[in-house]
């Protein structure tokens, strides 16, 4: 892990926790009809910055250390705290994010290849 | 990806799940006009009962825990010339709430749509992956 940090840098591990929390979202959409569930999400920033601390943190430790609860804006009565507007904006954020992480990386790689090449 | 429970599984299931719940409100507005010679037999609404599937902490997917009878009770009809009346002319209608089925209806179909969204954004962003370097 240590050799591929140096060479994405942060960008590896964003992608990572990305793609975490492609999950969690799927998930909350998943249970938009389930009574009594409560839709559950990750503090992005904090779970990068867990990551990519150095103190042996891996990305599914980062991810479950920055987990909370979503905050319905308006209670329904079965319990569910599932929002359907916001999960669906919040999913479609995380998603041109981790194409952009993408970007990134493939930023990278170019410039590695090209160097490597000696063009 | 470390989850048992891929984007894949997650939103395949909850698909599963929606849809097991547009065939119980077809049969209800199937059911919606039938009419019972007692109030024992008559049809009433069926309705599915949605429960959460737990992987690791968050990541969650959705299945048809059962299906269960509505508590609406048939409304007695004097109408003497059915055949299947009672001795007092009555016939009972099935226990459906129609107006409640279609908003149902809409709201399953929208949620099985949402659910379709998802897979096709992690499918792209999964095939990007793959790609990448190339």
């Amino acid at each position: 892990m240590a050799n591929g940090e140096t060479l994405f840098g942060l960008h590896g591990t964003a992608l990572a926790l990305r793609s975490q929390r492609l999950a969690l979202l799927a998930s909350n959409i998943a249970n938009a009809a389930t009574p009594n569930y409560k839709a559950r999400d990750i503090d992005f920033n904090k779970a990068l910055e867990a990551a990519t601390s150095g103190n042996g943190t891996n990305v599914d430790q980062a991810a479950r250390g920055a987990l909370g609860y979503r905050v319905p804006l308006e209670a329904s009565l079965d319990g569910n705290t599932v929002e359907l507007a916001t999960e669906q904006t919040q999913f479609a954020e995380n998603a041109v994010k981790y194409r952009t992480t993408l970007s990134f990386l493939e930023g990278r790689i170019g410039t590695i290849m090209s160097a490597l090449r000696g063009e | 990806m470390a989850n048992n429970l891929s984007v894949f599984d997650i939103a395949g299931r909850a698909m599963s799940a929606q849809m097991l719940r547009l065939n119980t409100t077809a049969s209800n507005l199937a059911n919606a006009s039938s009419t019972s010679g007692s109030e024992a037999t008559a049809f009433r609404a069926i309705k599915p009962v949605f429960k959460t599937v737990t992987d690791s902490p968050g990541v969650a997917t959705v299945q048809v825990d059962r299906v269960v009878s509505s508590n609406i009770t048939p409304t007695k009809r004097h109408d003497p010339t059915n055949p299947i009346a009672d001795k007092n002319g009555d016939v009972w209608d099935a226990g459906v709430d129609t107006a409640a089925e279609m908003v149902e209806m809409i709201e399953a179909s929208r949620q099985y749509q949402n659910n379709v969204q998802v897979l096709q954004t992690a499918k792209t962003l999964t095939l990007d992956t793959l790609r990448i370097g190339k």
